[in-house]
């Protein structure tokens, strides 16, 4: 299974909608309750961060018996510095995603913990791409 | 603890959710900060907030928690308890502060998540 979504960067009221799309379907699948917390939660970090910092992504999930991998690709500012935005508290969040109970530095490493493995790419001023893969067995 | 005991410790009032069905609370974290939320590796936990707008449910949905209490007065938006509804949460306001309801509730054995 494939799934696509267009994720509007500053648009908080839809933040998290693609990830609980992906929720829904994983739950068809029977899987064990941790394997789907940490698919949702690695990909709702990630959701969240191009809503907070980019100006549109797109997220794409490729579902198959042996697990999930998602690749967000968004327009944005980019990373400077990938492995300093990996240090738990280090965040150039705006007041505003402060306000929504995020930008506290914690995101990217949160998908690290939850992720089978989470693969970064950036360029700045073009954008940033996340591969992020959960085994299911 | 019950819900409806919770209720009345907290002076809670029901915005949405079954309170005399839903499972009782057995442990509960405060924070107003979602990403903090989001690392919680405890099976539903009652999420006490002051954190109140649509993330605040959407991190719930995705951290597997159906129980929550806005502390401060806050109060729910209708975008939140829509939400809330789609995802059969138990949604509870308190005029009390997060430290005071964090005292009552761990005082009638509401156990911390860590």
């Amino acid at each position: 299974m494939t799934f696509t979504y267009e994720i509007e960067g500053g648009n908080f009221s839809r933040a998290g909608s693609a990830s609980s799309d992906i929720k829904k379907a994983l739950k068809q699948l029977d899987l064990d309750y941790n394997i789907i917390k940490r698919v949702v939660v690695s990909i709702y970090e990630a959701e969240v961060n191009i809503v907070a910092h980019a100006r549109r992504g797109t997220l794409t999930a490729d579902i198959d018996a042996d697990g999930i991998v998602v690749v967000l690709d968004d327009e944005g500012p980019g990373i400077p510095d990938i492995e300093a935005a990996m240090t738990t508290g280090f965040s150039t969040a705006s007041p505003r995603v402060r306000e929504m109970g995020f930008g506290a530095g914690m995101g990217l490493p949160n998908i690290k913990k939850n992720a089978d493995s989470l693969h970064i790419q950036s360029t700045v001023g073009v954008g940033t791409r996340l591969e992020i893969a959960v085994n299911f067995k | 603890m019950k819900i409806p005991l919770l209720m009345q410790l907290l002076e809670a009032r029901l915005v949405c959710g079954d309170a005399q069905n839903h499972p009782s609370v057995e442990h509960a974290f405060a924070s107003d900060l979602m990403s903090d939320v989001l690392t919680l590796d405890t099976c539903s936990p009652l999420l006490i907030t002051g954190l109140s707008n649509i993330q605040t449910i959407r991190t719930a949905e995705m951290a597997d928690i159906h129980t929550l209490l806005l502390a401060r007065n806050k109060k729910a938006t209708p975008d939140m308890i829509a939400l809330a509804n789609q995802n059969n949460m138990l949604l509870l306001e308190t005029p009390f502060s997060i430290f005071k309801t964090s005292g009552i509730l761990y005082q009638n054995g509401v156990k911390p998540v860590y």
